[in-house]
């Protein structure tokens, strides 16, 4: 809450402004029905057309003030929330594409995209609906309470008794409907899982005749759910005919009361026909005032989440010269006795309190209850049915959102920031590699070969000893300084929705020559070209309409076009033929002769010509040398060797 | 994204969805029958009630110490009564529904399933897993939702609204005229807005949809975009992103915010008009005090469900695109069945001979042209050539999860589709790349091809794939639970109980996608001695990665551009000094 404010604060003179406007309207309404049994009980039986007229005009000047000052102050409250909702997300994003290595991993992808989209909505319609409805609730219930006390206290008794009473059964039934629902979406996992195993095994599946089988499975766990489902769903239905059983309750006593009242001349019938109307606009006040709290703690949750990212500190800064390292080594990149693990592991809850929200479903169906509430209610006004109705649409896209975010959590589960398991960590890496020279790194999935680049690169800082460029800490470079020296293709690198001219220059300044160069030494030039617009040719997401090798060509094209100083290849060539491989590899060695390379490769055919090879195990240099070297003094090496070679 | 875009627009087909949809409530139809009864009963009641309301109250307004209260508890009596008859009917009708409904969405999850479980492969290669997952866990939940409480809705709207106004007409017919004053205003007004909010509406759902993409698709390139510091443009380009998208919500709320006050106001409005017309009526002594407030009631209630019409209609279209994408699923086609006199393919000794095959997934882009290929039983056909579609078309072949468009593929002599699917696939062990486990114990993963397997045959199936020594080390040995995704054991170890599996099913015949090397050097050995146990005595198709698989081979078949170039076996492939050689040659460069 204090994130969202600390927002808002900015606009605090127009929330102001809004909420007096909002202020009057309330009231104003409030007097709507005190009008009414004016007219009706004193006014009427004095026959005086007039008056009649008089009064039925002030209740027409009412109405229309109420609907003007309504409309102003929601369009004041949309402006804020835009204005908020703007700025939350620019400073979100800019934080996130800030991260450190190690920000991404705590945070994890998929979490961080929810937070992006289905959190900031949460977050627009709770800044929006608190000041729509935010001062228009609590003003039916209490003023409707205290109207009542002054017409007749003795009947606002029975208000004050229902109430409360009315309160606690709806805080009861989504106390308990909550936990009713984290069960099914249990039973919504496990549905999912199957689904996905089948999808993703088919082939399994379908081979051994499995269908069956399958079948059966799937049922077992769509009966669970089913069953979970007619659970919740009932208790989450039930607030709303309760809540009208209640009411009319009220009413009756209202009723029975109110003629004894008016039989010992303590009132007057009309009073009792205002009861009835102020009856239901403080139900409409509980209604409100429940949904309120409802979409607080929701959009508490998801500020929170957002808070969580953007307050995050700002890892990897420069350090300032005297902290830093100095090496006497020669050699253009050189670590020092580096050692280095994961050690923050994921947020066991990154999802914090979102569970609670993220049902499938869920949030509409409670929408709808409260539809039926105020429905039930017999006269509900409709602005705050509207509202409800407008905030369905919100919850109904971020429910979308939610759904293809939570999607592509599970997808992308797997390949998290550096695609390798977490506690994998390197242990007393040490070399330098001249100026122009090249080194190969091999070694198996998870043997630390990525960490090496990312803590080039500085997206982590090494736990022990330090990384050199140029004789300088990497930490004393400024982050965007230091990456200007690379060019680099991860893996699973990403192509963007854009054109291929602009995912080779990738925001540098690249001469069209330039680029043609680039393209030309990564093998790719020869099917741009063949495209009819050439460079202007667009990738869409994730280049998938690109083949697996014209994507890697594309990148490699983008790592070799501004002619780095460093050249990273990680794992990039997997999807080239060897033919390819082989040419690249030449393209480098004569076109790029001044700039340092580095080469991660699974395949030794990659990297035997290189300077300088290390062999990686487990995060510990097992051997490094030469490509004959190894060969003579690496037995894990050789074996690779023999196997990958056939000898 | 697909899904999002969809299931905004409006159903194509709405008669036929709607039909189909009926046919799956049609299955309920008494039951649904007893509840627009009952529905229909506790409207009425709840109608009822402002009535003995309004004559409760006027008994009490007979004046001081003139009130008959046995009237007056007569009319309160009847009042409670309907009220919490009317309160009991409809939280039944609620159960009931929510019954019905999550038993209908039960039913469409299990015929989507049962439906993906009859389909080629091919489906699930041209398709997303998210988009299909989508539609069962999104799409059906939205059609469920609506029948849940839609329905009940739509039906009590119309009885309350037909009621109130005969009721309204009954106390006064003067009075209800004021009604033609404010329904029509409301009605025009609500379609007027609908119409200059509607497209603003769509509109923020696109925008929204944009910014999905476009943040979804820049973390996961954030590694990339600080590589090459390139956050400030991108943010240059989220800033418009991000100001379209706010725009889009601020265009659209700020119409969208003005219905409720004014829908409000004119419900007031009638207000009004009733007070006044009222007086006038009561002084011309034509209405009574407690028939004007039993009026009230009646109208508050007859003006409620009118601007839900255009809320709920909304959500029927909603829930019909939903249906549609559900049935569009449904409608799919499917494998085709097995030949009506299908052989089953017992008796295998591993003969297989492809005569003359083309094929290609699309009508005129064939890939395999004219393929001709002997294995006798116990031979090894190596398949190579650069990463393509063609090496995987051939499996697809011989599983016949594709059939041949020419040609023939022939099993012990007789063609490959005389012979039931599961007997013929039966003939086949398949290791592939992509290892697959499931959530489930070591056992159950191992045992998955053979039913009923005992823990001997798995014990030893498990000692063949070198990896029995493994499960003991773990703390619950063959009962231990490998995640989703098999997260909590490595890739190496998952690929070993995948021979395993295939070890156990001991087919005569083996499919085989050798992974490249990209395990520790101690489990790639014993992956390769687990494979050569595998092949032993088996008539094996191999996509080939390891040179010493593809020089042991007795046949060799070189695919490039999904073509197969050449053919023969090493010696004679490398004295051709084509492709192959090239191929083989570049390894050592």
């Amino acid at each position: 809450m204090k994130f969202i404010l600390s927002y808002a604060k900015k606009y605090r003179v127009m929330i102001a402004i809004g909420m007096l406007i909002k202020l009057s309207a309330a009231l104003a309404e409030l007097l709507l029905p005190y009008v009414l049994e004016h007219l009706i009980d004193d006014v009427a039986p004095l026959q005086e057309v007039k008056l009649i007229l008089l009064w039925g005009t002030v209740m027409l000047l009412l109405v229309v003030y109420v609907r003007q000052t309504n409309v102003r102050a929601n369009r004041m409250a949309v402006g804020v929330a835009k204005k908020t909702i703007y700025e939350i997300r620019r400073d979100l994003f800019w934080k996130s594409v800030n991260l450190s290595g190690g920000q991404l991993d705590e945070f994890g992808l998929p979490s961080l995209n929810s937070r992006m989209t289905s959190d900031s909505y949460n977050v627009q319609s709770f800044i929006q609906s608190c000041q729509t409805m935010g001062i228009r609730a609590p003003i039916l219930l209490f003023g409707g309470i205290t109207i009542t006390l002054i017409m007749d206290a003795g009947l606002a008794s029975i208000l004050c008794i229902m109430a409360p009473i009315l309160i606690a059964a709806v805080v009861y039934v989504s106390l308990k409907g909550i936990p009713l629902y984290e069960r099914v979406q249990k039973s919504v996992d496990d549905i999912v899982r199957i689904m996905r195993e089948n999808i993703t095994g088919i082939r399994v599946v379908k081979a051994l005749s499995k269908e069956d089988y399958e079948m059966r499975r799937f049922e077992d766990a769509n009966r669970e759910m089913a069953d979970r489902d007619v659970k919740a769903g009932i208790v989450m239905a039930l607030p709303g005919p309760v809540m009208t059983f209640m009411l009319n309750i009220g009413l009756t006593i209202v009723v029975v009361v109110g003629a004894y009242r008016v039989n010992d001349g303590a009132t007057q019938p009309g009073v009792i026909l205002a009861f009835l109307t102020y009856f239901n606009m403080i139900l409409m006040g509980v209604n409100g005032v429940n949904r309120i709290f409802m979409m607080m703690s929701k959009a508490n949750a998801s500020a929170n989440r957002i808070a969580a990212v953007v307050n995050s500190e700002d890892e990897l800064m420069p350090i300032p010269a005297e902290e830093a390292a100095v090496t006497e080594r020669d050699g253009y990149i050189v670590f020092e006795q580096v050692a280095f693990s994961y050690g923050r592991h994921p947020e066991p809850d990154g999802e914090t309190g979102e569970k609670e929200w993220e049902i499938p479903g869920t949030d509409i169906k409670l929408q709808k209850e409260d539809r039926k509430n105020s429905e039930a209610g017999g006269k509900a006004s409709a602005e705050d049915r509207e509202s409800s109705g407008a905030d369905g649409k919100q919850s109904d896209i971020s429910e979308c959102s939610n759904g293809k975010t939570a999607e592509s959590a599970r997808l992308s589960a797997l390949s998290r920031f550096d695609g390798q398991e977490r506690q994998k960590c390197l242990e007393g890496i040490d070399f330098a590699v001249k100026k122009g020279g090249s080194l190969g790194i091999i070694g198996a999935t998870g043997c630390g070969k990525t960490t090496i680049i990312n803590l080039l690169m500085r997206f982590y800082d090494a736990d022990e000893g330090h990384v050199f460029i140029d004789g300088k800490d990497v930490r004393t470079y400024d982050k965007d300084e230091l990456h200007r020296l690379f060019g680099v293709v991860f893996q699973n690198d990403v192509i963007f929705a854009d054109s291929l001219k602009e995912n080779i220059s990738f925001g540098r300044d690249v001469e069209a020559e330039e680029m043609r160069k680039a393209a030309g030494d990564a093998m790719a030039r020869e099917f741009i070209e063949s495209y009819e617009d050439t460079y202007d040719h667009r990738a869409v997401v994730r280049g998938a309409n690109l083949s697996g090798g014209q994507r890697q060509r594309v990148l490699i094209a983008r790592a070799l076009a501004a002619a780095p100083r460093i050249l990273v290849l990680d794992d990039s060539s997997s999807a080239l033929d060897y033919k390819t491989d082989a040419a690249l590899r030449k393209a480098i060695r004569e076109h790029h002769a001044d700039t340092t390379t580095i080469i991660i490769a699974q395949r030794i055919s990659s990297i035997m010509a290189l300077d300088d090879i290390i062999m990686l195990d487990e995060g510990k240099i097992i051997g490094h040398g030469t490509h004959e070297e190894l060969l003579r003094n690496c037995p894990m090496y050789r074996e690779i060797y023999r196997n990958q070679m056939g000898g | 994204m697909a899904s999002r875009d969809t299931i905004r627009k409006k159903p194509k087909d709405t008669k036929g969805t709607f039909k189909r949809l009926l046919h799956y409530i049609g299955y309920y139809k008494f039951i649904l029958i007893l509840v627009f009864a009952l529905c229909f009963i506790s409207n009425i009641l709840a109608l009822l009630g402002p009535g003995m309301a309004g004559s409760a109250i006027n008994e009490a307004a007979a004046g001081v110490g003139k009130v008959n209260f046995d009237r007056v508890f007569y009319y309160a009596g009847r009042m409670l009564l309907f009220y919490v008859l009317s309160s009991l009917l409809t939280i039944s009708i609620n159960i009931i529904m929510m019954y019905v409904s999550k038993w209908i969405a039960k039913g469409m999850r299990k015929d989507v399933f049962d439906k993906l479980m009859r389909m080629p492969v091919g489906y699930f290669d041209r398709n997303q897993a998210g988009d299909i997952i989508s539609r069962v866990s999104y799409d059906i939940d939205v059609v469920s939702t609506c029948l849940a409480t839609d329905v009940v809705q739509i039906l009590t709207s119309l009885v309350t609204v037909a009621g109130s106004f005969a009721m309204m007409l009954y106390i006064s017919s003067a009075l209800a005229a004021v009604v033609v004053v404010t329904i029509p205003a409301a009605i025009i007004y609500v379609t007027k807005m609908r119409r200059i909010t509607q497209p603003r509406f769509a509109k923020r759902s696109k925008n929204y949809g944009i910014m999905n993409g476009f943040v979804e698709e820049m973390f996961s390139g954030q590694k990339t975009i600080m590589a090459y510091a390139y956050e400030t443009k991108v943010a240059e380009n989220f800033d418009r992103v991000n100001t379209a998208a706010a725009n889009a919500y601020y265009d659209a709320d700020y119409y969208g915010i003005t219905m409720g006050p004014t829908v409000n106001s004119i419900n007031n409005l009638g207000l009004s008009l009733i007070a006044v017309f009222g007086s006038f009526l009561y002084m011309g002594g034509r209405i009574s005090l407690g028939q004007i407030s039993s009026f009230v009631l009646y109208s508050r209630k007859f003006s409620g469900p009118i601007n839900e019409i255009a809320n709920i209609t909304n959500e029927l279209y909603s829930a019909l695109a939903a249906a549609e994408r559900v049935f569009g699923l449904l409608d799919e086609e499917e494998e085709t069945v097995d030949r009506e006199a299908a052989l089953e393919l017992t008796d295998v000794k591993g003969n297989v001979e492809l005569r003359n095959v083309s094929f290609g997934y699309e009508k005129n882009k064939t890939i395999l042209h004219n393929l001709s290929l002997k294995a006798d039983a116990g031979k090894l056909v190596a398949i190579v050539g650069p990463t393509g579609a063609g090496k995987t078309t051939i499996i697809n072949l011989l599983m016949r999860f594709y059939d041949v468009d020419e040609g023939r593929i022939l099993v012990e002599s007789r063609d490959n589709r005389d012979y039931t699917r599961r007997s013929l696939r039966g003939a086949y062990a398949m290791v592939l790349q992509e290892t697959w486990v499931f959530k489930g114990t070591i056992f159950e993963n191992i045992a998955y091809g053979k039913e009923g397997a005992s823990r001997e045959e798995v014990v030893a199936a498990a000692r063949a794939a070198h990896i029995h020594s493994f499960i003991m080390r773990l703390p619950q040995g063959y009962e231990t639970v490998i995640s989703e995704d098999g997260g909590n054991i490595s890739k190496g170890q998952k690929q070993l109980l995948t021979i395993a599996r295939a070890m156990l099913y001991d087919a005569r015949m083996l499919i085989l996608d050798e992974a490249t090397s990209n395990v520790d050097t101690g489990t790639e050995r014993r992956i390769q001695k687990a494979m050569r146990e595998l092949m032993k005595d088996k008539t094996c198709f191999v996509i080939a990665h390891r040179l010493s698989t593809i020089r042991n081979a007795d046949h060799i078949l070189v695919v490039d551009h999904g073509d197969v170039v050449e053919q023969g076996d090493h010696e004679s492939l490398m004295a051709r000094r084509g492709f192959y050689y090239k191929l083989y040659a570049s390894q050592f460069e």
